[in-house]
């Protein structure tokens, strides 16, 4: 596999804070053996950054592999607190479990090579502010073509809207669909029939589609 | 008639049959499919019709384009919620009498891809089928054997009478309403002159 | 560089600006040429039930007389969720689903999805299974090329008869696929860190032959096939493909190379051991619909170099990476990017693992899809009949394209 032959994630880092005035880029790594750890770029200067990776003649990015959506829903972190409370007259500390919930959002990953060049990947991150009402995020088709039917697969199944896509409406689902399939907490319609031997989520399923006629017993 | 007696006069060259008998022969060795394949199973319907297997030895040489000419649907592939009143359409399109052959698990029930939000769970929900043929994709001789089951069901097809064949009774309707996009799902999800769900009794 | 956004069509603009606001499709010809005859644009849809749209594809046609004015493919008529399914299923529990996305190349869709996967877990492959991996996923590169090139000759008009020789080679490598595998079409063959199962007794020389065999039908389908005055007029200079446009749109495979750009992943990534093999890489001078398939039958010479050599020189040994784990495989929290080069182009897989059983995110990166960016670009001004070769010459399959 090839890595980013000449340069590595740091260099091309630094390279493009200096040419993209303003950019805020952020590296995330990757815990797996694929050693393939990403950039998040944020959402105001993603498409100066991108015509940069594309236009230098050293990095030449010109050719967006893949776009991916990922939905990170919120996360639920329980740790605990310590509280001092006043209980007859002595203060005391208490350890208190509090929930803390981390938001989740929507990404859109690309993964970039150079077809010029021949090295890669490069991968880019773009996320949402929440996976609620904000979902709005550059579209890098001016800059990859290719990006295009990716990108309104991604609006289609996970409800990222991409500003400056030149023709954002549904992929893969009917124009009248009104959920997006991908997303975590999608629940799909209930056209349940028989199942010889539920077990586990199926067995709820079944339950809930047939509670009328189960007999339990 | 007497079959011994049908046999000697045959030899003489007399060939005695019904009209219905001579009807459902011409009718069962010239089935003409729709060309109509939706997914991996209609490249085995495709290689059912190539030389190796050779589907027009029985018949079925030509796949219609255009579902005016043709008598039988082979559904070969996943039907998907988005495809579906398209299916429909095509059924509907068919002149009687009109024949549905299933072939494969996802066009049967759904397949693998059963606990999908696109995927109709059997095209039977929509319109009546005749022949399933089970397999992930069936081999083409699967294929082959369905179509000889059918034509031994077309052969044995009454046209008079209280027990004729569907196409000719008025009762029954030779075309099905196609399916609306809803916002969430197909509307209706399934025609229930067509299909039923199964009641299920659960002893735990 | 050019920013390929999205071009205004080619012709006359749409919808015609005329003084009649309602008079949308309302366009009057050039009074030289048609001598004032008014026509109408007419909006046509093409499929999805169509003999020659390979699969449930549509595509929404705006047409003046003949000429295509306008073109938008509508996807999703086999939408079958696959990433969503996979989500709730075992990693080696998505692997016949695989089978199913390029249901004509099941093995190359399992290679692809084994590597994005040994990428994530860091398993390696022993030798003979990488010789193994190389040689079934070239037999299958045979037999859709040579399909490829049958159907493109069905949808020019030659009702089947190309097709029914490509067919007659394709029964043959399906044959050793069942010897192998058990199923002529879905495989489900390959395994994280190597393969299922060793060959039978006598695959090894069945396989010599067929490769032996395989050249002479080559010829005879080239000498029927490329010189043809009708295919050579029909294709020669049809949805011409500029090299930076196929960049900026990531076309990638043979219709990438068809436009001159030297990309083929079994080069460039050099995965497997495809280092070891000295095959050439064909290039196409004008990127028409002719070069794309003269690429295929190129490439079909080149793939039998590469299975001779193989053949040839396969090493005795284990097939299955000792470390790897059939049953409870959790590989630890990252993610992977793993692509290969099918024979439709570059088919990756990106996954996200969450440190438990099932893949937090599971994604097909399709090659059909993506090779369909610019449908719209290399159809315009040409006529409907071209626009079906074009569209045969992209090679699509439509459980790749909707997945």
């Amino acid at each position: 596999m090839n890595k980013t032959a000449m340069y590595d994630l740091e260099q091309i880092k630094a390279l493009t804070e200096s040419a993209v005035h303003g950019c805020r880029l952020e590296l995330v790594p990757n815990g797996s053996a694929a050693n393939q750890p990403s950039l998040w770029v944020d959402n105001d200067h993603a498409l100066a950054v991108a015509r940069f990776l594309r236009d230098d003649p050293a990095l030449c990015f010109d050719y967006a592999s893949n776009v991916t959506g990922v939905d990170w829903p919120d996360v639920t972190v329980n740790e605990t607190v310590m509280v001092k409370k006043v209980i007859a007259g002595v203060e005391q500390e208490f350890d208190v479990p509090r929930a803390i919930v981390k938001p989740g959002f929507l990404e859109a990953v690309y993964h970039l090579y150079s077809m010029r060049c021949k090295h890669g990947p490069l991968i880019l991150r773009l996320r949402t502010e929440n996976r609620t009402g904000q979902t709005h995020v550059p579209s890098l088709t001016p800059i990859y073509r290719g990006a295009e039917f990716q990108e309104r697969e991604i609006y289609d199944l996970f409800g990222i809207v991409f500003d400056g896509h030149p023709d954002l409406r549904r992929l893969l689902m009917w124009e009248e669909f009104q959920d997006h399939p991908m997303r975590k907490d999608y629940r799909a319609p209930d056209d349940y029939e028989y199942e010889p031997t539920p077990h586990g989520e199926i067995l709820e399923k079944a339950r809930r589609h047939y509670s009328p006629e189960v007999k339990h017993g | 008639m007497n079959d011994e007696l049908r046999t000697e006069l045959s030899r003489q060259g007399l060939v005695i049959t019904s009209l219905e008998a001579l009807y459902n022969w011409g009718r069962s060795n010239s089935v003409w499919p729709l060309g109509f394949g939706l997914a991996c199973c209609a490249i085995e319907m495709i290689a059912a019709s190539m030389a190796r297997f050779d589907l027009a030895r029985f018949g079925s040489e030509v796949f219609r384009p255009s579902p005016r000419q043709a008598d039988l649907m082979i559904v070969a592939g996943t039907v998907t919620k988005k495809m579906a009143p398209q299916v429909v359409r095509l059924y509907n399109q068919m002149p009687e009498p009109k024949y549905v052959i299933a072939m494969g698990a996802c066009a049967i029930s759904g397949g693998p891809f059963k606990q999908g939000y696109n995927v109709l769970k059997g095209i039977d929900r929509l319109i009546p089928v005749d022949i399933y043929i089970p397999g992930c994709p069936p081999r083409p001789e699967a294929l082959i054997h369905a179509l000889m089951t059918l034509q031994k069901k077309m052969a044995a097809e009454k046209l008079t009478g209280p027990q004729r064949a569907r196409h000719c009774q008025t009762a029954t309707p030779s075309e099905y309403p196609a399916p609306q996009f809803g916002a969430h799902d197909l509307e209706p999800a399934f025609n229930p002159k067509v299909w039923q769900p199964t009641k299920v009794e659960r002893h735990e | 560089m050019v920013d390929f956004a999205r071009q205004p069509s080619a012709g006359r603009p749409f919808p015609p600006a005329g003084p009649n606001p309602n008079e949308r499709y309302r366009i009057v010809a050039q009074p030289s040429e048609n001598g004032g005859l008014q026509s109408d644009l007419l909006e046509v849809s093409m499929g999805p039930q169509h003999p020659s749209t390979h699969g449930v594809f549509r595509m929404d046609l705006v047409l003046d007389g003949e000429t295509v004015v306008k073109l938008k493919p509508v996807f999703g008529y086999l939408h079958r969720n696959h990433e969503k399914l996979a989500e709730n299923m075992t990693y080696l529990g998505s692997m016949p689903y695989t089978d199913r996305l390029d249901y004509f190349c099941s093995m190359t869709n399992n290679w692809a999805y084994a590597l994005a996967v040994e990428k994530l877990a860091g398993l390696q492959v022993p030798e003979r299974a990488e010789y193994i991996r190389i040689i079934v996923g070239e037999l299958t590169r045979l037999q859709n090329h040579a399909c490829l090139v049958g159907f493109l000759l069905q949808d020019l008009g030659a009702m089947g008869t190309p097709l029914m020789y490509a067919f007659r080679e394709r029964e043959k490598i399906l044959d050793l696929f069942e010897a192998l595998s058990g199923s002529r079409m879905m495989c489900n063959y390959l395994r994280f860190g190597g393969c299922r199962i060793d060959f039978p007794e006598g695959w090894l020389e069945q396989a010599k032959k067929l490769v032996a065999e395989f050249p002479r039908f080559l010829d005879e389908f080239e000498a029927l096939v490329t010189g043809n005055e009708i295919v050579l007029a029909r294709l020669q200079g049809i949805g011409v493909l500029s090299p930076e446009l196929a960049i900026n749109a990531s076309i990638t495979g043979p219709m990438l190379r068809a436009s001159g750009v030297d990309y083929d992943l079994r080069k460039v990534d050099r995965y497997g051991l495809y280092d070891r093999f000295a095959f050439r890489v064909p290039l196409g001078d004008h990127g028409d619909c002719y070069d794309r398939m003269m690429m295929r039958i190129l490439e079909m010479r080149e793939t039998l170099t590469i299975l001779d050599a193989a053949l040839r020189d396969l090493p005795e040994g284990p097939i299955l990476d000792p470390k790897s784990k059939l049953r409870g495989f959790k590989p630890k929290p990252g993610e992977a990017y793993g692509r290969i080069e099918a024979p439709k182009g570059e088919l990756g897989f990106y996954l996200i693992s969450d440190g438990s059983a099932n893949p937090f995110r599971y994604r097909v990166r399709p090659p059909s899809l993506i090779n369909l960016t610019i449908l719209e670009d290399l159809c315009l001004g040409h006529k409907v009949a071209d626009a079906v070769v074009i569209l045969g010459s992209v090679d699509i399959v439509l459980g790749e394209v909707d997945r």
